[in-house]
Order: C-alpha cells, then structure tokens, then sequence
C-alpha cells in the first residue's frame, strides 16, 4: 500500500482528531503540517480507481482520482489552508478539531468513488460542521445550528435511500452520472439540491452561516457547498432543470442581500447567488460551461473565503458585523480594507481579478448555447450583485465614520488573506494555470477586447447606481432585524407541521391511553416530558394484567393457528 | 485428542461446575476468579467450536456416548456456534467488570453467591445454545431463569424485588408454557431429539396437537424474547438490577430466547410450514412494527437512562423478528447479525451508564438511579464514558460505520426484495426515534450545565471503563469489517431458510 492508495481526506480527519490531544505551540504546528501534507498528498495521486475496499457485499472505491476530483481536491486543499492559518490564533481544540474533520471529510467526498463512501463523508461534512455554527456560542448559534443539523442530515439520508433504490435496480453504487430518469436519482438530486441551496432550500444557509464563529464561516464558506456543485457536475451535468434553477439563484438573494445588515449575512446570500452560476453551468452540460463550474468554484471558495476572513477579522476586532454599527474602519484596519477589496473585486468579476476569468466562462457557455434567458439572468446579476458586494467594503471601512477604533487584525489572519487574495490576482493575470487543471481542455481566452468593455461598463453603472442610492439615502436600509425570507416557510410551516404532529400523537394517545399531552418542540431538538409515565403502555403493569396479555396472545396464536392451518 | 473431542461437553460443564465451587469456598474472592476463569475458559472453547464448525460443517456430540435419539445430543451448526461466541464472550467482558460495580451494588458477604449465579446463569445460556434435546432445552432454560431471577433480586433498589418477583411469575409462566408445548410434541412424535423430531413434525404439523404445541411455544418463547406485547417484564427488571447483570442479560438472556424461537421455527417445524402455510409472517409483521415503533417512541420519555435503554431494547428486538418475518436469506441474516450487533451495543451503553452510576454513588448509599437530570452536563467529568455512550447509540440508530449499521441494511435488503416499501419507511421512521432518544442522552451530558452541588468530578473508575469500551470499539470493528458477523450470519440463515423440511 503506498500514499496514492488513500483517501487524502482521511489523513485530514485522523489528523483533525487527534488535535485536542496536542498542546500550545505543537498544536499549531500539527494544525499547519496536516494540510501542507495534504497537499503533498494531492500531488503523488496517480489517476485511476484505487483504495477498493470490500464491505459487506459491495467494492467500494475510497479513492477516484481523475480530473473533475483533483480540480476540487486542489482548491479544498489550499482552503483548508489557508483557513488552518486563519485560525492559528484560536484556543479551542473542539473547533480546530471539527474545522480539519470538516474539511478532510469534503475532500473525501469529492475523491468518493461510489455512492456508500460518498454518503459516509457527506454525513460527516454535516456532523462535524455543526460543530461549527454552535462555536459561535449563544442561544441563536444553538437553534440555527440545529436547524442546519437537522437540514444537514435530511439530505444525507435522502442520498441513502436514493443510493439504495438506484442500487436495488442497477445493481451499482458506482457514483456516475445520475439523471433523473429514476426515484432513485430524484431522491439523490433533491439531496444535492439541499446541499447546493436551491432556492427555496437555501433556508439554512444564510440563517446558520452567519452564526458561526468567525474562524468557523469561513470554514463553512468552503466546503459544504461547493461538495454540492461538485456532485451535481458527476450526478447531472446537462440536466436542463438546473438552468432554470440556476437563474433563479442568481437573481432571488440580490434583494435580500441589498436589504441585508448583518454583512456576513449579506456574503451568505451572495454566496447563494455565486452558487447560481456554477449550477447554470452544470445544467447548460458542454464542455465549456462545465469547465466554466469548475473553474468559479474554484475561484469562488477563494474569494469568498478572503471576504468571510476580512468580515471575521471585523468581528474579532470590533464585536460586530452588522453594517449599521460599523464605519470608517479603514484607517485602523488598512490591510484588511486591502485584502477586503481585491474579494470584492474578484466577486464583482473584475478583470485581472479571478472572478472575471471563471464567470465569464459560463455566461460565454451560456450565450454560445443559445440560452438567451439564462444568458440575460446572468447578465442581470452580475449587474445587480455588485450593489450588495461593493456594500461591505462601504459600510464596513469607508462610508460614514462609526468612531469605532481597534487593532489591524492578528497576524495569522493578515497572512491568510494575503495567500487567499495572492491566489485572486494571480489567477485573475495568469488564468492558463487555472485553465489547464480543469476537467474538459478546452480552449478559451477570456481577454478580448470586447469581453473586458462589457463588464467594465457593466460595473461602472452599476456603481454609479450605487453612488446615487447612498445619496440618495435608499441606502443603507439599515434596520436592525431579523430577514426571514423564506426561511419563514421552514419556521412558520416546520413548527406547525411539529404542532400538528404532536397533535396527532396526543390525540392517538389519549385513545390508547398514552402519550399523554407532549409537545415536540423542533428547535431544541428536545422532547419535553410530562406525564408520560402514568401512559398505559410506559408504566409498570400490574403481575395480573401481564398474564391475562399472556393468555391473550396464547389465543391469538391458536386462532390463527387453527384456522391458518 | 480426546480433550479436543469433548469440547461440546465442556463448554457447558466448565461454568456449570464453578458455580457450586464458588459456593463451596464462600469468599468473594476465589469465587471470581474460579467464575470467572470458567467463563475465559468457555469463550476460548466457544471460539475453537465455532472455528471447527467453519471447517468442517456440522459437530453432533453424544452426551455420555449415548447415541443420539435416545441419549442427549449437543448438536452445533453455523447459527449456534456463532451464538455460543456471542453468550460466552459477553460474561468473559462482563465478569472482570462485575467485581468493581458489585462493591457498592451488593453487601459484601453475598458476593461469593453472585458469582455463582452468575455462572449458573451462563450454564443456562450456553446450554439452550448448545443442545439439541428439547427437553434439555427446557431444563437450561429454568437454569438460566432462576438464576437469573436472583442475580435481579440482588439489585440495591427496592423494586428489585418487585420486578425479580414478576420477571419470575411471567418467566415460570413462559417455561410452562414451552414445557407443555414440548410435552404435545414428545406426544405426537415419541421423540425428544429435535434432528430426530424434525421429519416426525412434519406428518403431525398440521394436527390440532401440532398446531397447539407451535401455539404454546410461540408464546412461551415471546415471553422470554420480550416480543411486545409480553415486553412488560423487561423495562423494570434492567433499570433496578446491578450494572452489570443488566449488561449481561441485555445482551445475551434475550438473545438466546430468539435464538430458541428460530430454532424451533426454523428448524423443527420448518419454515415452510410456519411461514409459508400459517399466517404467521403477517401476526408477526404486525407485533414486529408494533415493538419499533411503540417501545423506541416511549423510550424517547424515559427519565431514567437505563429504563430507557431497556425500551429501545424492545424496540431493536423487533427489528430482529421482523427480519425472521421476510423468511429470506438476507432477512433472517439480517435478524442473526442483528442479535450479536445490538447484543454487543447495548451491553456496552449498560456497562458504561453502570460505570457513572458506580462513580456517582456516595460510600453506604444505594446507586443514585441514572435521570437526566443526574447526568446534566457529564461529558465535562466523564468524557470518554460519555463519548462511549454516544458510539454505542450511533450503532442504534444505524449510522454506517457502526455494527448497527450493517444489519440494518441487510434488513432494508431483504423488505426491498419482499418488495415491500413501506417497511423501509416504517425502519427509517423507529431510526428516527432512536435518533431522538439518543439525542436526549447528547443534550443533556453536553449542552446542559451540571447540577449544582454535584460533587463527581472524575471519570468512571478505569476497572469499568475498559470492559465498556472493549465493547464499543468490537462495535465500530463490526461495522467495518463484516466478515465475521455477516459472513457467519448469511451461512447461518441460508443453512436455516427453506432448507426442504
């Protein structure tokens, strides 16, 4: 057995747990060595189907290394990265633990050959990431994290049950392309889709993201997500559903995101809206436009990482992140105002920035393959997304001035952004490298003349646009509050369904003469005990009662019996 | 090798002779060791029977070289040699523990005698295993029950006595009842060997008195299986006995009770017979979801965490019988392997809960009983207990990676290839209950602040700590390596399943 025989996400899991073994300084020194192994690791793997294993009946492939799985594997790899050194100033074990657990069992999933080792790591990315939104400690982390577990897990056991239905009528496991000619690829498509934050299965994302610790989002901001795209470009590329459900991403969360304060909410939202693009590009299914998913995922776990650090820093240093509390921050804080814009630049699709060479791809993809509709959605956000992306760096460290002083943020975080925002430029100057890992080799140049003036002028009104809403004063609309969006579907309607479950079982209770008047209450995840023990079925029977069951069922059998046999 | 020969004899003689020398010398002292190097002993020689099975098939032993139809015959196929393991090697895991969590459990001078009926109790297990006489069957079976009934007297709490008192009345009922069962085949057949009843059965299945007899054992073996609705005995009977006989009887004591029932439908009277012409596999179907549904959903509200876990037991109990129902390869493997993953889990989360309870108990005072508001916020005094508990549970509910989840899966195997989809809801449904009553145990030794003025700072002594996680770490083996348990289990269940009676 040699290296290129194991899961590279196994070696960040074991490593991540056995963290809270280690101490001071040998801590952060195992907590940078894991992922630079890793990337070691990454870079001995030879192509091909490896680490099969036998569990029970089946093979299974705990190692597929092949393009589509390297190009996520790499960019996992430098995210883990770089959020390890994001975190280096932290002293809680359990949340360095579960942010390395997390990130080696993504990339083990992206390296999954089949479905069983692919559901093993997805549940696992969702255990070890709640512990993640609950670090960010308080009642509100508590709920939204167990609303997120809740979400979480519901999609793991939809690609069970869909794995097993595909395998009752296949006979595989191998995870291929799916389609959705089967109950089986539906189940699974809709657990990716939970996964990927569809809309109106976004809820959790930017209700728990927000949540987290500040070292914790930008954990969180890597991962889960884009496992999602990644197994949505394996399962169903060129499944025409997913345009329509990719515009639909791309333009729902630029209003919430405007009308936003919390700024790291207003990233999640436009996180919902990058994720549009890449899954437009699954369903357009050519060449290019896959291309085009691969690269933005790429781009975009960088970039937005680099924001959800800046925004972490502000938090570290200040308390807050709502916009309305924050201000003038640029002059205490200059390098991560820096590192802050060259994000927005890249988000925004600036050229020279890396978000312009992996956007462009799909809206090109989308404009070749006659999708004017997509085409012109995509168009449309990329306009209108600008509002809210250039919104952070505003409020956050120019605009009007809060009073607010503190220290440049820690070192360790300083040197984070600096690699992520590195990695913006460089792939923004030199996007051939990016260009060759992809899955598909296809040529593009995203530096033509016209290219560059059209999203130029595009960024320029849309900044223009912005100017006049501040002065205006449309903006900030800044009103402390909760934006329930439809997450007041999942906790208006989740709590009724609750109630009415509960009500349900009591009334069924009280014919069986049990289960006397509980309530589930979902968002503690806990069931309240009352009187349950004086129920028929719970409490201790009397000598006499269990006989006279016992001649019952003797009867039973005999009736049976008799007229049976 | 005449020693080797007699392996069959003395899996059962050795426990059976330690107990009345563990009397004989009245200490607590060599009376463990002697127990307990009888149970060592057994479990080397269960593993050597179980080995020489898988070689060469089929061992039958004649008892005092009487031959078989007439003297008693210890037989030994794959189903049974893998139980002999199982039952032997939960009371070599279980004994060790059982001399730390007794100290507070039990006065000191009835040591010696727990001892001792612990290894009756043995003998009684690994004799219902291990012969194929029926009414050797029997008289194992009243062995094991009355010792058992003691062992869960012994129990400090005063409802010990009033759940021993009604596990005897509902055992002695069950015994009568698989005795007179036993007595109307003794009658049809002339026969007590249950190879040699086996074609005689199957001339009278279908008269009244066959029918009868198939009656008076299906209910006499529910009894002891717990099989809802005649679970009763169960709940009260685990919560106030000792630890450790909890641990054991939760793995084992059940488990041989259904391994009598497949015996007897499987074997004696044939599944064809049983299920292919009774209507039987719907009754049980039905008692089956029942026992998944009601007994995990009223464990959910259980205060005290070894009740709880009693219930659940009920609950996974039924996932066994429904896998007996589907008469399929994969169904009935699922229901063996099922048997030997949830009797590891489960013994394990007893030991550890009885490990924090031994650490909770002041010096004089009775075991405070295990509530929810005794273990609030314990992870921070006992983590690896705790974390213990929590694997344990995984394996509960089925998470992959755990035994608990390899069984199940054959389990959802074998309803898809009935065809039956509903039941792989109905099995997600009881998963999701065990989800919640696992759940209680993480909210409460996790998220909750301790209780003021607890004064347990430390984690369970290391003497009970280390037979539990023995246990659970056999549980995260099995579910990764399934060579042995599916492996023993699917040989077991093809031997059994329409094998042409």
């Amino acid at each position: 057995m040699t290296l290129a025989e194991f899961n590279p996400g196994g070696l960040l899991v074991a490593g991540g747990l056995l963290l809270p073994l280690l101490r001071g300084k040998f801590r952060a020194l195992f907590l940078l060595l894991l992922p630079v192994a890793g990337l070691v690791h990454l870079s001995v793997l030879v192509p091909g189907m490896h680490g099969v294993v036998d569990f029970l009946d089946y093979e299974l492939v705990t190692l597929r290394v092949d393009r589509w799985s390297m190009v996520f594997g790499w960019v996992f790899m430098i995210a883990a990265l770089v959020s390890a050194i994001y975190a280096l100033h932290l002293r809680a074990p359990l949340q360095l633990s579960a942010g390395m657990t997390y990130a080696g069992s993504a990339i083990g999933a992206v390296f999954a050959g089949d479905l069983m080792t692919l559901f093993v790591f997805w549940e696992l990315t969702a255990i070890t990431s709640v512990l993640l939104v609950w670090a960010g400690r308080g009642a509100k982390a508590y709920q939204a994290g167990m609303r997120y577990l809740i979400v979480q897990i519901a999609s793991g056991t939809l690609l069970f049950f869909g794995a097993a239905i595909l395998f009752t009528s296949t006979g595989s496991l191998e995870f291929g392309a799916i389609g959705l000619n089967s109950a089986g690829g539906w189940l699974i498509f809709i657990a990716f889709g939970i996964k990927a934050a569809f809309p109106l299965l976004h809820a959790w994302l930017p209700d728990a993201y927000p949540e987290a610790s500040e070292v914790g989002t930008v954990f969180l901001s890597a991962f889960t997500t884009k496992l999602a795209v990644y197994a949505l470009a394996r399962g169903f590329a060129g499944t025409d559903l997913l345009i329509p459900i990719g515009a639909a991403m791309v333009v729902f969360p630029i209003f919430f995101a405007l009308i936003e304060n919390d700024l790291r909410r207003v990233l999640a939202y436009s996180l919902n809206n990058q994720l549009g693009f890449m899954v437009m590009g699954i369903g357009i299914g050519t060449e290019m436009s896959l291309n085009g998913a691969a690269a933005h995922a790429f781009t975009h776990v960088l970039y937005k990482s680099l924001l959800f650090m800046s925004m972490g820093a502000v938090l570290y240093r200040t308390g807050t992140a709502k916009a309305s509390e924050l201000g003038g921050l640029w002059r205490s804080m200059p390098l991560t105002t820096a590192f802050c814009l060259v994000g927005v630049a890249s988000i925004a699709g600036m050229p020279f920035f890396s978000g312009f060479v992996s956007k462009s791809m799909i809206v090109s993809a989308a404009a070749q393959g006659g999708y004017l509709f997509a085409w012109a959605a995509l168009m449309f956000a990329a306009a209108c997304m600008f509002l809210p992306d250039i919104k952070i760096p505003y409020f956050a460290f120019f605009g009007r001035d809060s009073g607010k002083k503190c220290q440049e943020a820690p070192i360790n975080m300083l040197v984070a952004m600096a690699i992520a925002a590195a990695f913006c430029i460089a792939i923004g100057l030199m996007p051939g490298r990016l260009y060759a890992l992809l899955p598909y080799h296809v040529a593009y140049a995203p530096y033509s003349v016209s290219h560059v003036l059209a999203q130029l002028q595009l960024l320029l009104f849309a900044g223009l646009a912005f100017a006049l809403l501040v002065r205006w004063r449309v903006l900030p609309l800044a009103e402390p509050g909760i934006n329930l969006d439809v997450d007041w579907l999942w906790r208006g309607l989740g709590a009724s369904v609750v109630k009415t479950v509960a009500r349900v079982f009591e009334i069924g209770g009280y014919c069986l003469g049990a289960l006397l008047s509980f309530k589930l209450s979902l968002f503690s995840g806990m069931v309240e005990r009352h009187r349950l023990p004086d129920g028929f079925l719970s409490r201790s029977w009397p000598t006499g009662s269990m006989s006279l069951w016992v001649m019952l069922m003797l009867v039973a059998y005999l009736v049976l019996y008799y007229l049976g046999g | 090798m005449a020693l080797a020969q007699h392996l069959p004899a003395l899996q059962v003689i050795l426990p059976l002779i330690s107990a009345p020398l563990a009397i004989l010398f009245r200490r607590a002292g060599p009376a463990f060791l002697i127990v307990t190097a009888a149970a060592w002993l057994s479990f080397a020689i269960a593993i050597a029977l179980f080995l020489q099975v898988d070689a060469s098939g089929l061992i039958s032993y004649p008892m005092g070289n009487w031959q078989p139809p007439w003297g008693i015959e210890y037989r030994l196929d794959r189903l049974n040699s893998f139980m002999l393991v199982l039952v032997s090697g939960m009371a070599a895991i279980v004994l060790p523990y059982a001399r730390g969590s007794i100290e507070r459990e039990i006065p000191h001078e009835s040591h010696y005698m727990f001892y001792a009926m612990l290894g009756l109790c043995l003998t009684g297990l690994l004799g219902i295993v291990i012969t194929g006489d029926a009414f050797n069957l029997f008289v194992f079976l009243e062995v094991s029950s009355l010792s058992t009934y003691v062992l869960i007297a012994m129990g400090r709490d005063r409802r010990a006595l009033t759940a021993a008192y009604q596990y005897l009345i509902m055992g002695s009922i069950g015994a009568t009842f698989i005795v007179i069962g036993i007595g109307f085949l003794y009658l049809m057949t002339g026969t007590l060997n249950l190879a040699d009843m086996v074609p005689r059965v199957a001339v009278i299945e279908s008269s009244r008195p066959g029918l009868a007899a198939l009656a008076f054992i299906s209910v006499g073996v529910s009894l002891k299986v717990a099989l809802f609705p005649l679970h009763q005995w169960l709940p009260n009977a685990y919560t106030y006995a000792p630890s450790s006989v909890s641990a054991f009887l939760a793995a084992t004591a059940t488990k041989v009770a259904l391994y009598a029932l497949i015996r007897f439908y499987f074997t004696v009277f044939g599944d064809n017979f049983v299920f292919g012409k009774l209507p039987l596999p719907e009754f049980m179907l039905i008692l089956s979801l029942f026992a998944m549904l009601f007994a995990n959903a009223i464990a959910i509200f259980q205060d005290n965490l070894k009740r709880l876990f009693a219930y659940s037991s009920v609950g996974q109990i039924g996932y066994i019988t429904l896998g007996l129902s589907f008469d399929s390869v994969h169904g009935v493997g699922a229901s063996i392997m099922h048997l030997f993953n949830h009797g590891v889990a489960k013994g394990a989360i007893f030991l550890l809960i009885g490990g924090a309870v031994a650490r909770m108990t002041t010096r004089q005072a009775a075991p405070p009983a295990p509530t929810f508001e005794r273990i609030a916020g314990l992870s921070k005094a006992m983590p690896l207990t705790c974390f213990g508990v929590v694997l344990g549970g995984l394996s509960l509910i089925g998470v992959p990676g755990t035994a608990g989840f390899v069984s199940k899966w054959y389990l959802v195997l074998a309803a898809m290839e009935k065809g039956q989809w509903w039941l792989v809801g109905a099995i997600l449904v009881s998963s999701l209950l065990a989800v919640a009553y696992v759940w209680r145990f993480v909210e409460a030794a996790y998220f909750r602040a301790p209780p003021a003025g607890r004064e347990t700072g430390k984690e369970a002594p290391f003497a009970l700590l280390i037979p539990g996680w023995l246990l659970i770490l056999a549980t995260l083996w099995f579910g990764l390596d399934t060579s042995f348990t599916a492996g023993a289990a699917l040989d077991a269940a093809q031997q059994l399943v329409h094998s042409g009676n």
